[in-house]
Parts: structure tokens; sequence; C-alpha cells
């Protein structure tokens, strides 16, 4: 299914359009109203946006100064050009340590590296523990939105799922019950786990430490329980120092769900040392490229790698609330989606994405570190008509013909006049397209500047 | 700025060639305000359409020849945010490496000005001494009006001192009405459903016409009304300031 199919398929459900601009409406006045609360939260956007354009303007040295820290406190590194090579450095320490079952927290480069498909094949069981993700490994989808994976599911559907997956029989009112359930099930596999995997937030390059935010606690069991921590890193995730934490932690929470802090903030630094009774006895950091490299290259376009996935943007977004994640074409889904996946898998895999949209400009608005995503859609725009002139043709023939004509009013009248008088009669192209679901304007007799020269330059 | 007493009108090319009531109703306005209207006939389009859409050359040229047909205005005054923003802040980025026109550009863009922002911050006023309009309205904040030239206030002002009127807003008032430009076409059903979204919450606040700064927004929302049939009916705010039935 093309994009256009996939939007079809999505407004045919009124049910979830109004339960997801209901949530997103939610999460947006909760975000105005944390914002609000702290005085000096343009100067904090302000800020982040400085430290990001450092961090990415001089990836390759803060990466080495990451890498450095991460082992001068006992932690190992491995560099992943791609997905393919981050599952294969996990597969490898899998088999290592003999491993069966792994844990994991919430993680979007997880999802976007599809680890759960990869240790599936090999034989090793992943379990996921966020409650959302654990909603959707269950029902093997991918994550309808970046913060919240089953936002797209009524208790319905989970005691649904737990039914048929789990095989008990609750109530679907009792949405106590259904957590619990889901609490036994995990603490088993916490227990069990050779291996936890989390995602990360962001990692300070100065002290090496790896930053996690969390509601529920289970990223702090999967970095702690099991006797192997990987945490999978998308390389922009690296901020310079301790006090850019400040910064960071302060927006992320608030524009992510409205909370000042989120439940659990974890720092972790390195295994466990001599003398401390807990922590994974491996710490590997994952540095995952799988494309960023080639977003950093482009100046234009690299403040994509800004993002701290906060979801801020899918919530305000007209088009995620109509559309829902599961209408994009990969893993990152709302505006933010619409500016990342062209950039790491080519304007070919969707070309229509970048115009989707009505460029209204609200996740500009949010986005606590700046990222100007209607100025990178339009960018985008252009790449794809000036790199593939071939899905373009006759829109650019139809543009040039425009152009041509806007720059002589003699000719934009005579133009002007036979829109008024098609549109009345027999819309065509464009005009056609969207009589389909509107009514056209009736065409006046009289253009202005028809009315103008009646009446003289003076009443 | 110092009060002008002459403005050109860029009119827009959509209510030139379909609105052109709207058109007549800012020249009522801005003549009642005591301003001497002109038109530059060399007018057409601000090249909106073609810098959205990916097509820069094509925008730049139809850029140049607005640059052209404005050259000697002292203030331009348009009944369009959109287009105001383009002009504002999307000409620069389209003669970036063009250091002359780029000047240019940003000379006349300084003096441009979307219509209520011109009437509210330039020249002073909140009672333009419209007619009165008994009954209810509800305002819809266009996009590029509100984030990108951050005027919210300019049209409430104005339409408070309309005399029986009252304005109720509308819940999401500042929500995307769904147009977006070749966005509608490119994407009927999603731009419609949007609208949808729009005309409920307008509805619901008992209003008979949404008001609105862009005819872009307007020609969306009233085509999806009519096709709906529903009970609301889509204005230009110098309508409304000109006391247009």
């Amino acid at each position: 299914m093309g994009l256009d199919q996939r939007i079809d398929v999505a407004l045919e459900n009124l049910h979830l359009q109004q339960a997801l601009t209901s949530v997103c409406r939610g999460f947006y006045t909760v975000r105005e109203q944390a914002a609000a609360a702290v005085p000096d939260w343009e100067e904090l956007r302000s800020r982040a946006n400085a430290a990001k354009r450092e961090v990415i303007e001089n990836l390759p040295r803060y990466l080495d100064q990451l890498e450095a820290a991460v082992k001068a406190r006992g932690g190992q590194v491995f560099r992943a050009v791609d997905g393919a090579a981050a599952c294969r450095y996990i597969g490898e320490v899998m088999s290592r340590r003999n491993v069966r079952t792994v844990v994991k927290s919430k993680s979007m480069a997880t999802e976007e590296i599809e680890l759960n498909h990869f240790l599936e094949h090999a034989g090793v069981e992943p379990v996921e523990t966020d409650l959302g993700e654990y909603i959707i490994q269950l029902a093997g989808e991918a994550p309808f939105h970046i913060i919240a994976p089953s936002i797209h599911k009524t208790r319905y559907d989970v005691a649904k799922l737990f039914k048929e997956k789990l095989n008990v029989d609750l109530d679907p009112n009792d949405i106590p019950g259904m957590c619990a359930l889901a609490r036994r099930t995990l603490r088993e596999k916490f227990l069990n786990a050779g291996v936890g995997i989390s995602g990360v937030n962001m990692a300070v390059a100065e002290t090496g430490t790896v930053v996690i935010v969390e509601n529920e606690g289970n990223a702090r069991l999967c970095t702690s329980v099991p006797p192997v921590h990987i945490a999978v890193m998308g390389i922009e995730k690296v901020i310079p120092r301790v006090p850019d934490l400040a910064v960071f932690l302060k927006l992320l929470a608030r524009s992510a769900t409205g909370q000042k802090l989120s439940s659990y903030t974890s720092f972790l630094s390195g295994p466990r040392r001599e003398g401390e009774p807990d922590g994974p006895e491996e710490f590997h950091v994952i540095f995952l490229d799988n494309g960023r490299s080639k977003i950093q290259a482009n100046p234009r376009t690299r403040e994509a790698l800004y993002c701290i996935r906060c979801g801020a943007c899918l919530n305000v977004c007209p088009v995620y609330r109509k559309i829902g994640g599961h209408a994009y074409p990969w893993v990152y889904s709302g505006p933010i989606g619409a500016i990342l996946s062209p950039q790491i898998q080519g304007l070919d895999a969707e070309p229509k994405l970048p115009f989707a949209s009505s460029l209204c400009g609200a996740c500009r608005e949010v986005c606590p570190v700046k990222i100007r995503i209607p100025e990178l859609l339009l960018e985008l725009r252009q790449t794809e008509v000036e790199t593939a002139p071939q899905r373009h043709t006759w829109e650019r023939l139809a543009f040039r013909i425009w152009a041509w004509t806007m720059q002589r009013s003699w000719a934009y009248e005579l133009g002007g006049l036979m829109a008024r008088w098609l549109g009345d009669s027999m819309p065509l192209g464009p005009a056609a397209v969207w009589a389909k679901t509107r009514e056209l304007p009736k065409p006046p007799a009289n253009s202005f500047r028809e009315l103008w020269r009646k009446r003289g330059s003076r009443p | 700025m110092t009060r002008p007493r002459r403005v050109s009108l860029f009119a827009t090319c959509l209510i030139d060639q379909f609105f052109p009531a709207v058109g007549m109703s800012v020249v009522r306005v801005l003549e009642r305000c005591g301003l001497e209207v002109d038109f530059p006939e060399g007018q057409t389009c601000c090249g909106q359409p073609a810098f959205n859409s990916g097509y820069h050359p094509e925008a730049r040229a139809v850029a140049r020849s607005w640059l052209k047909a404005f050259a000697s205005s002292e203030v331009v005054v348009a009944p369009s945010g959109s287009c105001v923003s383009m002009i504002r802040n999307f000409y620069p980025e389209l003669f970036h490496d063009s250091p002359s026109e780029l000047a240019e550009a940003r000379a006349l863009a300084a003096r441009t000005y979307e219509f209520s922002e011109f009437l509210v911050n330039v020249l002073k006023l909140d009672d333009v001494g419209a007619p009165a309009r008994p009954g209810v309205v509800t305002l819809h904040d266009s996009c590029h009006l509100l984030r990108e030239l951050k005027l919210k206030d300019p049209a409430r002002r104005l339409l408070a001192h309309v005399p029986d009127l009252e304005l109720k807003e509308m819940i999401a008032s500042t929500e995307c009405c769904g147009f977006g430009g070749t966005f509608a076409v490119k994407f009927g059903p999603l731009s419609s459903a949007l609208a949808d979204d729009k005309l409920k919450e307008a509805v619901a606040t008992g209003a008979s016409e949404v008001v609105a700064c862009d005819m872009s927004c307007l020609m969306h929302l009233d085509g999806r009304a009519r096709r709906s049939g529903l009970p609301i009916r889509c204005r230009h705010l110098a309508e409304v300031l000109a006391g247009e039935s």
C-alpha cells in the first residue's frame, strides 16, 4: 500500500480519529501548561537548539569523546554503520553468553533496526517491557506514536489480545487487572533474561553517562537486573556536558507528557564496579549511524538530527491526528517522521511524504529544540522535484506554464477569465479533484481588476 | 512608521480572480480610514504555490515580477496572511544567492503589511467605523497569519468594535483548516476531513459566520460547508468591516 491508500484506510476509521484527536489535544494541553509554568521556556529552547547545533556540527569529535569516556568506565562501544551491523553485534553477545531471553525497554532506535525480528530469527525471545510496547509486540504491530506506542488500542482491544496471546480472560473495564497481568508476566521475564536492551535519551560525552527517562520503572529493571546491558543509541543523542542535562531534562518530559520530570530518570555510567551491590557485569553502548551521517552531511536539513523524540510535534499535527502512526511509511511518524524518513530511507521509498503537510507550522512552534520542520519539508520537496524529475513531468510543465503566465499580467488575466469560465461549467485538473469533496467557489462575472477599472481610480 | 497617506493594494490572485467583492471591501475600509488606494496593474501572484511545491526557479521568476509590480509603492497592503508571509519570510530564502534582489525584496517586504496588521499596528485603529452587524461570528486563526506573522490579536480587536457583533471563540481556533495550498488537491480527502473538524467546532459555537483573514482557508471551509449542507457561511474580515451583507 502506498501513502494515499494508507491515508484512505485511516480516514475510514472515524472512531480512531476522534480518540486520537482527544488524546493529542490532551497531551498538547498538559504540554502548554507545563511550558507556561517555566518562566524561561523560550530561553531553554534556544539553549537546547544551540547545544544540539554544536553537537551535530561537530559530531565525530563528540562521539570520540563519548567513546573514550564510556571505555574509561569499563563499558564497551560498538559503532554500527547500519541496523544489520548493530543486530550482528547484539547477536554475537547473545551467542557468547548463550542467552535465550532478552528484556527490552522502549527504544525507537531498536524499532528502527527491527531488532526483535532479528532476535526471533536467531532463536532469542525478545520481550518488550514498556506496557505500550508490550501490547503492540503481542499484536505484531509497529508503534503508533513515538512516546505512546499503543494509543490506538482500546481497553477492549487489549483484553482481546491478552485473551488470545496470554490465554487469560479479563474484563475490559478492569484496567488495573490488565496492568497487573502484564506486570506479573513481565516480572518473570526480567528475572530470567540474560540481557537487557535499552535505548538512550541522552549520552553525556564528557562523562560517558547514558541517560534514560521513563515512567514505568521497566527501563531501570532492564538495565540493572540482567547481567548484560546493551544500550542502542542513535549517534545524534550525544550531548556535550553534564550541565546540558539541566536543559534537556527540563524540556523533554514537559514536551512529551507535561510532566516536570518523568517518574524515573536513570544515569548509567559503566558496568558494576568492585564493591557495588548491583548493576550489570557488561555494559555496551552501540553508536547507531544507519543513515545519520548522511543527514549530518547536508547542512540545509541536518537539524532533523536535533530531535529528542518527545512526540510533541505529533500531538499538534493535524495530519497525524487524522491518519495516525501506521499511515506513515516507517517507524517514525508525524512531522518528525516526515523529515527523518525521507532522509534516512531516501525519497524513493515514499516520494509523497514531504508533501503530506498543510505547512501549518504547529510542529515548529512546539518543538523543544526548535527544529524548523516546515522549512525542512520545503527543502525536501525541492530535492524531490529536482532529483526525481521523472516523477513530476506534468506538474513541472504545469508550473512552467503557470510561471510564464504569472509574469505577464495580460496572460494572467486571460488565464483567470478561462479559469472562471471553466470553473463554472467544466472543472479540470486540480479543480476537478477539489470538487470531489468540496464545492468550487461560484465564479464571479468580473475580476477585481475589471471592477477596479470600471470604478475609476477614485470613487 | 509615520502614518501613510497612500497604499498600494496587493489583491492576491485568488481574490482578484475569484473573490473580487473581498477586494472591494478592503478598498472601502482603507478609504474609510482616509487612505488613497492604488492598484498596480502589473501584479499577479506572490509565487507561493510554486515555492511550496518545490519549484524554486519558477517561484523566483514570479516573485521577481511581484517586486517589479510594487517597486514604486510606498506601502503595500494585502488581505492575506499567507501571501504576506511568503513575501516577508520566504522571499529572502528565494533570493538568498542574489544580493541585489535580496536587498530589494527585504526593503519591499518591510513595507508590506497584512490587512488587519496594517489597520491595528500601523494605523493604530481598532475601530474602523464598521457598520453594525447583528449576530454571532467565530474566528479562524489562519496558520501563516498566526504562526509566521504572529498576528492573533488584530482581527479580534477589529471585530470587537463592530457594533452588535458577538465574537464567540471556537475550540481550537488555532488548528489548521486543512487547506494547505496544493495539499488541498494532492491529499483531497484528508484536507476535507480536516475542514470537517474545523467546521464542527465553528458550528458548535452557534455562529452563523466563520471569519478569517485568508480567502484560501475560507474558500476551502466554505466549499466543504456547502457540500455538507452546514448552516454556516465564511467571510473575510474585510467584508465584515466593510459591512458586506
